[in-house]
């Protein structure tokens, strides 16, 4: 089995390009009670290192799929999708959970963090299932921890922050394996205007350090703060509309952003 | 190691997240795994008693003793005459028929009995009185505390000479040294101490044949002298009438060449003896050897009901756990997801669940052996509280009860920490088999 743990902080293909995710043709049908869903129909998309996509639709349109396929929870029925220059497109469920541990930074609207663990440990779970958590991963969670302004906070539970901070949280541990890109699931459903500004400002600075994130929304204001909204319909790309170039920094962050 | 180290206080922390329901969980197992312990030490206690009484008749011995038939079976039995009492038992015949035909007798030991008062000055004392010949000292294992025992001479002469127990002798001369003194025994009779017997313990009734005894109340006289003094017919006075009968033994114990023919020597000697008791069944044949082999089974058969009663509560203690397993599986569907998508493998998911199931089995198991460990103690600090409170209760067991002492059986304490460990593997592994297999899509949708 391939070891996919042991990344390059910046792997770029021959042609110069590196991109984080790429979807190539790609279908996912279901079978439900006897009959055939189309939830994809066939879609092409390339993020490319250091973009900010927000992905959008009404419920429906094939939108949580994707989602599912980008996170490497799920197969495509037909196509490809890379991570980086790995196709994961069928690898086994071992596999696709090394790459959800060491590619993927997830960040859900219900910020899912664990209920039994401190800040500080929720941090670090990506880490422990990489067998990668040590006295200088903890060191690592720290600073994350500082970066998005929960230092003071290390050893509180979830039940005993906010929704706004907890979501910080998830955020800090999004970024704890260094991935190739940021996942968001509608990362602002369930914060007030004042809080979802934070979060999506936390969002932005992240972006502009380097940082790749897929954000999955279905409100517009959220996506106006992308580079880039595709927009999908009935399981097919309906528009991909580019708001502002991506032009990242030279060197993909290492480390901590 | 380390990261098996993290999982394991990440286990610890997600029991501790429902203290009280850990806890309840956990007493199956507990008292499934003291059980186990406290089951075996007891059987192992009652057993061993008993098997140390067996040993202490030899098993190289055979008691023959006398048992009064029914009185119906006498009457008919016996003489019409008025004063004519019936007449049963072991004859002093028997006795010669046994130690002369059966070649693989070595020794035996004729005896009779009788419940007497010993007196010394005003001191006062209720026994049994024993004619025997010297060769009871060998059979039965009386160790001499002080002088010597009659020799054969001494019994063929019919010597007025007495040894006593160490009970009647401490009862008797609390003060002065007994040897030379003269007891009285009965109303009639005086008797010169030669010696004193060391206390032993006392025997449990074993058997149907043989009744319990308690040695240290016992003053030995040589038997012709009991037979010449006492003769061999015993009356009884009642209110208006007289009540009597006439035996002439009441227990011979032969001592066997060695322990491989312990068997079919018994076998002769019930084939001799039931020739000339065609009468009624006036004997009983008491093989200790037989009954060590007994107890042995009945032991091992202790053991196995102990340890099948103590396994069900460990496999109901297994299921409880894997209930609880099952509902916090459930419980914690969006966890699974949540680590999933994070990374974690099926292996992980299975792994973190087996080890808080094994962590709440060997809590469990250990409380259980620290429970377990405390059986001795705690049983006898029990039976004084009951003596205290109800000593009638206490009396009215058998003493072999009454003697309880738990013997912690030394393999029964891994023994039943591993079974807690297995358990705790065993109920495991569905409820962690069926966490891992979890969609984590549908894992993290749940609520």
């Amino acid at each position: 089995m391939k070891d996919y743990k042991n990344k390059n902080a910046n792997p770029v293909d021959e042609s110069g390009q590196f991109f984080a995710a790429k979807l190539t043709g790609v279908k996912r049908e279901y079978v439900l009670k006897g009959e055939t869903v189309y939830a994809l129909r066939g879609v092409d998309l390339e993020v490319p290192q250091g973009d900010y996509v927000a992905i959008m639709g009404a419920s429906g349109s094939g939108k949580s799929t994707m989602l599912n396929l980008l996170g490497c929870l799920d197969r495509p029925t037909h196509g490809k999708i890379w991570l980086g220059q790995d196709d994961v497109t069928s690898l086994d469920d071992d596999s696709l959970s090394e790459i959800r541990a060491s590619r993927i930074g997830f960040v859900f609207q219900s910020y899912n963090l664990i209920q039994q663990l401190t800040v500080i440990e929720n941090i670090e779970v990506p880490l422990f299932y990489q067998r990668n958590a040590n006295l200088r991963s903890r060191k690592r969670c720290v600073e994350l921890a500082k970066l998005v302004g929960l230092s003071e906070r290390l050893n509180h539970r979830p039940t005993q922050l906010s929704g706004g901070q907890q979501q910080r949280v998830a955020i800090a541990r999004s970024l704890v394996n260094d991935p190739y890109f940021i996942l968001a699931d509608e990362p602002t459903g369930n914060l007030d205007s004042k809080t979802t500004a934070e979060i999506l400002d936390l969002l932005d600075e992240l972006n502009a350090q380097g940082r790749t994130i897929i954000l999955v929304t279905h409100e517009d204001d959220v996506g106006a703060r992308s580079k880039r909204i595709v927009r999908l319909r009935d399981g097919l790309i309906e528009s991909d509309v580019r708001l502002r170039p991506n032009d990242p920094p030279p060197k993909r962050p290492n480390a901590l952003v | 190691m380390r990261h098996a180290l993290r999982t394991l206080q990440s286990g610890v922390k997600s029991l501790y997240l429902h203290p009280m329901r850990s806890l309840l969980t956990v007493l199956g197992i507990f008292i499934g795994v003291a059980s186990v312990i406290w089951l075996l030490a007891i059987g192992e206690g009652i057993s061993k008693k008993a098997q140390e009484q067996i040993e202490s008749l030899g098993a190289d011995n055979i008691i023959v003793s006398t048992i009064k038939p029914p009185n119906e079976a006498l009457s008919a039995g016996g003489g019409g005459g008025r004063m004519q009492f019936p007449e049963y038992g072991l004859t002093r015949a028997d006795y010669e028929r046994l130690t002369e035909t059966i070649p693989t007798v070595i020794k035996a030991a004729p005896l009779k009995d009788f419940q007497e008062t010993f007196q010394n000055g005003s001191r006062k004392i209720d026994g049994r009185l024993v004619g025997c010949t010297p060769s009871y000292v060998d059979v039965v294992k009386i160790a001499m505390f002080d002088g010597r025992f009659f020799n054969d001479q001494e019994n063929e002469e019919a010597r007025d000479y007495c040894v006593l127990g160490a009970g009647v002798a401490e009862k008797l001369f609390p003060y002065e040294e007994p040897i030379g003194k003269l007891i009285r025994v009965g109303e009639n009779y005086f008797y010169r101490v030669i010696g004193v017997a060391q206390s032993r313990d006392p025997s449990a009734a074993i058997g149907s044949s043989m009744k319990s005894e308690d040695y240290s109340f016992d003053v030995y006289i040589p038997l012709k002298t009991m037979e010449t003094r006492v003769g061999d017919t015993v009356v009884v006075r009642r209110s208006g009438s007289m009540e009597g009968e006439t035996v002439q033994l009441k227990q011979i114990t032969l001592k066997v060449k060695d322990v491989a023919s312990v068997m079919e020597t018994a076998d002769l000697i019930k084939m001799t003896l039931d020739d000339y008791h065609t009468k009624f069944e006036d004997y009983g044949v008491t093989v200790p050897l037989e009954l060590l082999e007994q107890a042995k089974t009945t032991r091992m058969m202790f053991n196995v009901f102990m340890g099948l009663i103590a396994g069900i509560s460990l496999v109901v203690g297994g299921i409880g756990i894997m209930n609880i397993m099952l509902a916090t599986v459930t419980e914690r569907t969006r966890e699974i997801g949540i680590r999933r998508a994070l990374g974690a493998k099926r292996g992980d998911i299975v792994r973190q669940f087996l080890i808080e199931t094994i962590v709440l089995s060997v809590v469990g198991g250990g409380l259980g052996v620290l429970v377990g460990l405390t059986c001795s103690p705690a049983t006898t600090a029990a039976m004084g509280l009951v003596k205290r409170m109800n000593p009638d209760l206490i009396a009215s067991l058998p003493p072999i009860v009454q003697e309880l002492k738990p013997i912690i059986v030394y393999w029964s304490v891994p023994l039943a920490f591993m079974i807690s460990i297995i358990i705790g593997v065993v109920f495991g592994v569905y409820p962690a088999i069926r966490a891992a297999k979890m969609d984590p899509i549908e894992a993290l949708r749940h609520e």
